[in-house]
């Protein structure tokens, strides 16, 4: 979770990760922001993220996202 | 016809009920659109407006782009505005034009105002239900000259101030010439527009609306961030032609979508703003069976001024040509004496070439120039600042800028805008733009106290999103020339080693 949080702050360091829960809704992940996301996690976690996960629903809080991870790198073992 | 209302009364004519124009909220027909565009002129012209400029602030959707007609209906010129664009944008720009008139509605609310306005602000939705005045709307079509300005859009400019590209009607019927024949545009397309409403990019579409009775469907912007609903929406709506800027179409491709779902009905997929990374291109050819035109153009020329029609595969070290230039355009390259030569300043002459920069005639003199090739009469082309060359094949490439101009997130970007922005954020001292081409990341190098979340939220407010850079570094000094200017060579290196 902590390498999640600083690829998020990296992107985003003046938004507070753990509380934040509209990441996406509340347009706070640009527009375009999502492939340079996703290629970080991707270099960072060793997983390929599916398109059809990318959705709202898995990127409007880090744990959410945090979840996807962890559930693509277990079915990846 | 003098102007590209011509084409909206015969589309009138010709299919008053097919959708012209659709957003998340409604579905305008021909006909509707033509009414509004008839009450909005009407209500302006009742109001003494007269070939003036007339702010238009309102949220990216159909009843904006019926309001444009309707300012041209007044004989008037457009001054697109949107929030997202950002306090100090807008700001800059109601210091500049000084607009009588602004046409907004709900979402101009907390900016218009605290930006400096101070005409009269006419509602968009109460506007329309105000009757047309034929005699009005007719006196005001016999007085516009086709070459009076039609938009007035603004661009990054490098000392902070953005630019007023003063687009003209004549070059906007020639523009719906030329791209509705690169496009083939009919009356069975379906655009999906990503562009903003308040740059030129959005003329594509809008013109092969007018021209050729196409459809526009307003791709709603949260789109762009998931893949797969976005080819889902262009599926549901059946959309048959995209001109979309570089990044929103890797966006696609890039992030594997075409394993989930692919678009079914597209026929031409034009890009442009930026160069296409030949990987990526492949992917949608492999996956897409369209025609692929790259596109190229200065604002300052009226949309697009040539096009590339992909006709083979690229390898991951070629450039995608950007072609040639429409018809009723030249473009020519210059060397550093105003030599024609076969690599240089790309140079871009006709009927597209815009009148200059709003009220800025330091600026438009460096740009629009005497063409230096004919020395016989007085003629002006625009020295875009683009270089190119010509290859073995004929075709025109694009290689990079003279100066400190980027392509970004589909957005033309001075280095000197964000320094500019940066400088006024509190415990900032000196700031240094960089720019990663290789990997497309814009970065902040800076002096003083401010720390990065300071600096994010100081800039936030002032720009808009895509100038927000992705990496900063704060340092006691900024590095320096041997003449004592800032050093963004080394800057860049600071940052992005």
């Amino acid at each position: 979770m902590e390498q999640l949080l600083d690829i998020l702050r990296e992107l985003h360091p003046e938004t507070d990760f753990e509380t934040e829960t509209r990441l996406v809704d509340g347009g706070i992940l640009a527009s375009f922001d999502i492939v340079m996301l996703i290629t970080r996690i991707e270099e960072e976690f060793d997983v390929v993220i599916p398109a059809k996960d990318i959705v709202p629903e898995h990127f409007n809080s880090a744990e959410a996202l945090y979840r996807l991870i962890t559930r693509i790198a277990e079915q990846d073992d | 016809m003098k102007t590209v209302l011509g084409f909206l009364d015969r589309q009138l004519r010709n299919r008053p009920e097919k959708p012209m124009l659709k957003d998340e909220r409604e579905t305008l027909t021909f006909a509707e659109t033509h009414a509004r565009a008839e009450a909005i002129g009407s209500a302006l012209l009742k109001r003494g407006a007269d070939r003036e400029p007339i702010l238009v602030f309102m949220k990216r959707s159909a009843a904006m782009i019926a309001a444009f007609f309707g300012v041209w209906k007044a004989n008037c010129f457009y001054v697109p505005v949107d929030a997202e664009m950002g306090e100090t944008r807008i700001r800059s720009i109601l210091e500049r034009v000084k607009p009588r008139f602004a046409i907004r509605d709900e979402s101009a609310d907390a900016l218009l105002s605290a930006c400096g306005f101070t005409g009269e602000a006419l509602d968009a939705s109460a506007l329309l239900s105000e009757p047309a005045d034929t005699k009005l709307l007719e006196a005001a079509a016999r007085k516009t000259l086709d070459s009076d300005p039609a938009y007035l859009v603004f661009t990054s400019g490098s000392t902070g101030a953005p630019k007023g590209v003063v687009g003209v009607h004549r070059a906007v019927l020639d523009y719906a010439e030329q791209i509705t024949n690169a496009l083939r545009a009919d009356e069975t397309d379906v655009f999906g527009m990503q562009a903003p409403l308040y740059v030129d990019a959005c003329l594509k579409e809008i013109l092969s609306a007018l021209k050729c009775g196409s459809s526009v469907v307003l791709v709603p912007k949260k789109l762009f961030m998931t893949p797969v609903p976005l080819v889902e929406f262009l599926n549901a709506h059946r959309i048959t032609a995209l001109c979309w800027v570089v990044p929103a179409l890797t966006l696609i491709s890039a992030l594997h979508t075409f394993d989930a779902v692919k678009p079914q009905y597209l026929k031409t997929v034009a890009f442009g703003s930026e160069v296409m990374p030949p990987k990526q291109l492949r992917i949608w050819q492999a996956n897409v069976p369209a025609r692929f035109l790259n596109l190229y153009g200065p604002t300052e020329c009226t949309g697009m001024s040539c096009f590339y029609e992909v006709d083979r595969t690229f390898a991951d070290d070629e450039r995608v040509p950007i072609g040639h230039a429409f018809d009723n355009t030249e473009i020519f390259l210059i060397d550093e004496n105003g030599a024609r030569a076969s690599e240089g300043e790309i140079c871009i002459r006709g009927t597209a070439v815009c009148h200059g920069y709003y009220r800025d005639p330091e600026r438009t003199k460096n740009a629009f120039v005497p063409n230096p090739l004919n020395p016989d009469y007085p003629e002006t082309v625009y020295r875009t600042g683009d270089l190119g060359r010509i290859n073995e094949r004929g075709e025109l490439e694009f290689i990079g800028r003279k100066d400190d101009q980027i392509k970004h997130m589909g957005h033309r970007i001075e280095l000197g805008e964000l320094e500019a922005a940066a400088r006024t954020v509190d415990g900032v001292t000196a700031a240094c733009a960089v720019f990663d081409r290789a990997h497309s990341v814009l970065g902040l190098v800076y002096a003083g106290t401010a720390d990065r979340a300071g600096i994010l939220n100081g800039l936030r407010a002032k720009v808009p999103e895509y100038l927000l850079p992705k990496r900063t570094l704060c340092v006691d000094a900024l590095p320096l020339t041997e003449n004592g200017k800032t050093d963004r060579k080394a800057a860049t290196t600071l940052l992005f080693r």
